[in-house]
């Protein structure tokens, strides 16, 4: 526990090498912003992940897959973090793959996963705010199959998807967790509507419109009406995978900062000469370590199935959004002026910051889960 | 069957054994601590028979060589024997700046002889050390002190004044650190050792704003010093102080959070009733658990040998300031309850004091903004720091 394995090493090293030769933000965020990408990220890249295996991180061997774990997904994502690389990673291979394993749907989309061609979402968000409980829309019992009504909103690249995994209420009432299921929604369904809407990051997540979309009863992930367990092993995943995105966009967004604080001369001076930044570029990394040690934690708990993964899942990703906050806030703040231009890249990790931040709940969100997971 | 694992099968047999029950209890207050000492009063035969139990082992200090009472053992060995404790909630036979302060210093720099004649003592719980450091005019700035040591041929004459002692009231010995020469400011530096009965040697208890007294004032007036008891080579001392704060910040660091075995959390303890107070505990309770992953982490990369080395200064930063807010919180929780002093009720106004005790933390051993220049200096490299 804690430490990293030699495999986990070399893994963290591949993907350190590879995101940074090829997944750079001049090579990926800034090209497909540029260019007006739909997807807002690139194929190839997607391909490249595929070629080096990381898309079967969370896929078990008997399918093909690597078989690891949380912890090896966030090294990987730390790293997307750090270079802000636009992917669909998290959503495809740790989200989304969760969310089907152990069903018929893994057999189908397993493949295009471990090939990176297959797009995978998650939809699962109703209003601003994230609160899977308070699913709304209706799957309605017809003949062998559901007819679903209702929308969603930041389905991240629900745009790009060629299925979305959708959790919809089958029984009860909004707050309630019983009586919610999980659909695989395929690409071009009759009756769904994508809005693809870019982003303040300039990342894609749909908004979704479901006017009596039917489905086969074999669309349905599991079981009809327990769908809230494996709803919450995806999303329980995906947090966990979200707070070491974070922790690599703070990591990324400190670095850049440190290094402007030795190269900017005022007053004759580096600024990082002033104790009044030097003290606040201390705090910060030591906040970004507490970060990353909560993120592996969290993940090193789901791998191991321990009891207390929830609650961490949810420390985790709180402190990872409070740490990248402050780390988005004061890198553009010590970088001055020039940290307000488009040209320079600090900006782009305080946007980056404010999608991941939301993403799988934020910070109020899980500290409420901690109060309650406390008792209090 | 490792020998790891046959060690691991005697340690537990032995500890059931060996540690009375009335040692697996939790320390509830510093009359549970055993401090040792010349003038040491046992609290319960309890405490005397597992202090003895333990030292005859040599396991006050376990990874000290047997020659110098230590118990002799390996990293391993140390570590099983570590978590046999910890899993029979044992409490530490012996509580001694001597064992985490001053030994691994002595074992560095001291003289053979200086070895035989004080660490034996030390494992055993004979002698009480304080550390004398902190001067009234060098705190952060510690390598401005002016307490001088001349050499007088035969002893030193130690002249001057030290702070911030901890129980130097209570001490047999203390570690000292004098000038000895005024030509450079920490290569005039040197590190003596005496016994706080020599003649010339007073100390006044320190009131603190909790009301409790763990520090004095120590003054030496004409201290006559033997010539052999300086740990070192003379105005060399800086090496041998920063050696032993080292050690200081990774034992602060290394305890974390929850050391006196309290929960982690405030949350599920004082159940905040006022959502405004519970949310913002709630915040605390997150911090609070990423800390304790932390340090978690930084022990096992310290021991691996991949924590950087100044990281104790980031660890021993983060933990006081985390505590201080802790307190913050448990006074806001507690409502008047809190503001009790000395009623039974309030167990001696234990949360007041508790409270006004911690704002010490992030002072003593190198106050938080000293910690932050070490990181900005030595971890993000940051010029001039």
């Amino acid at each position: 526990m804690s430490l990293l394995t030699d495999d986990q090493k070399m893994l963290q090293e591949m993907v350190a090498s590879f995101l940074a030769d090829k997944g750079n933000i001049a090579k990926q965020l800034r090209h497909w912003r540029d260019i007006g990408c739909k997807d807002g990220f690139g194929h190839g890249l997607w391909k490249g992940f595929a070629e080096l295996g990381f898309t079967g991180i969370c896929i078990p061997e008997s399918h093909g897959g690597l078989g690891l774990g949380a912890k090896e997904a966030a090294l990987v994502l730390e790293e997307i973090g750090r270079n802000l690389t636009p992917s669909p990673f998290l959503q495809t291979a740790v989200v989304a793959a969760r969310a089907i394993e152990g069903t018929a749907h893994a057999d189908r989309w397993y493949p295009g996963i471990l090939s990176g061609e297959a797009v995978l979402a998650l939809a699962v968000d109703e209003g601003p705010r994230h609160a899977p409980e308070q699913t709304a829309i209706e799957a309605k019992r017809q003949g062998n199959g559901f007819v679903l009504n209702g929308s969603k909103q930041f389905v991240v690249q629900g745009g790009s998807a060629d299925m979305i995994v959708t959790v919809a209420r089958t029984a009860g009432s909004p707050g309630e967790r019983e009586g919610l299921t999980l659909f695989t929604v395929p690409k071009g369904a009759a009756g769904l509507t994508i809005d693809n809407v870019s982003q303040v990051d300039s990342s894609k997540a749909a908004r979704l419109t479901f006017a009596s979309v039917a489905l086969d009863g074999d669309a349905v992930i599991g079981e009809v009406d327990q769908g809230w367990e494996p709803l919450s092993r995806a999303l329980n995943t995906g947090r966990a995978g979200v707070a070491a995105e974070l922790v690599g966009v703070a990591a990324g967004a400190s670095a850049m900062t440190v290094d402007y604080l030795k190269q900017r001369k005022q007053f004759g001076k580096f600024i990082g000469e002033f104790q009044a930044l030097q003290h606040r570029a201390a705090h910060l990394y030591t906040e970004i370590e507490i970060a990353r040690a909560a993120a592996f934690r969290a993940a090193e708990l789901l791998d191991s199935g321990d009891e207390r993964a929830q609650l961490y899942v949810s420390v985790a990703k709180a402190k990872a959004a409070d740490v990248a906050s402050l780390a988005v806030r004061e890198g553009v703040q010590m970088h001055g002026g020039i940290g307000m231009t488009d040209e320079h890249d600090i900006g782009l990790f305080m946007k980056r910051e404010a999608v991941l931040g939301e993403l799988f709940g934020d910070v109020y969100y899980h500290r409420e889960r901690v109060a309650q997971f406390g008792g209090y | 069957m490792t020998d790891l694992d046959a060690f691991r099968s005697e340690t537990r047999a032995w500890l059931e054994a060996n540690c009375p029950s009335d040692m697996r209890k939790p320390i509830r207050s510093e009359a549970d601590v055993c401090w040792g000492g010349r003038n040491w009063t046992f609290q319960s035969d309890a405490q005397r028979s597992w202090l003895e139990a333990m030292a005859g082992r040599g396991w006050t200090a376990p990874d000290w060589p047997k020659m110098y009472g230590g118990g002799g053992l390996t990293a391993e060995e140390t570590r099983v024997l570590k978590q046999e404790l910890f899993r029979i909630d044992a409490r530490p036979p012996l509580t001694s700046f001597g064992i985490s302060m001053l030994g691994p210093a002595l074992l560095k720099f001291g003289s053979e002889e200086q070895k035989k004649r004080f660490l034996p003592e030390i494992a055993r719980g004979e002698i009480r050390w304080c550390q004398g450091y902190s001067e009234p005019g060098a705190g952060s700035d510690l390598a401005g002190l002016q307490t001088k040591a001349e050499d007088k041929g035969d002893h030193w004459l130690v002249n001057g004044q030290k702070v911030w002692t901890s129980y130097a009231d209570r001490a047999d010995w203390i570690f000292c650190l004098v000038r000895t020469s005024t030509e450079s400011k920490q290569g005039g530096i040197s590190f003596l050792l005496f016994a706080m009965e020599t003649p010339g040697v007073s100390t006044k208890p320190i009131l603190l704003i909790s009301g409790s007294s763990p520090f004095c004032e120590t003054f030496f007036d004409s201290v006559r010093v033997p010539k052999e008891q300086i740990v070192g080579e003379v105005n060399k001392g800086w090496d041998v102080a920063k050696y032993l704060l080292g050690h200081e910040r990774e034992m602060i660091a290394g305890m974390g959070l929850g050391a006196s075995g309290s929960s982690v959390t405030l949350g599920p303890v004082v159940k905040p009733t006022n959502p405004f107070l519970r949310s913002e505990i709630a915040a605390f309770d997150v911090d609070a658990l990423a800390f304790a992953a932390m340090s978690e982490r930084f022990a096992a990369l310290w021991k691996a040998g991949e924590a950087h080395p100044a990281s104790p200064s980031m660890m021993k930063y983060a933990g006081t300031e985390l505590n201080k807010r802790r307190n913050e919180l448990a006074m806001r929780a507690g409502g008047s309850d809190a503001l009790e002093w000395d009623s039974e009720r309030s167990r001696g106004g234990a949360t007041a004091r508790t409270w006004l005790r911690s704002k010490g933390n992030s002072i003593e051993g190198g106050t938080s903004e000293i910690q932050l220049s070490i990181v900005a200096k030595h971890i993000l490299g940051l010029p001039g720091a």
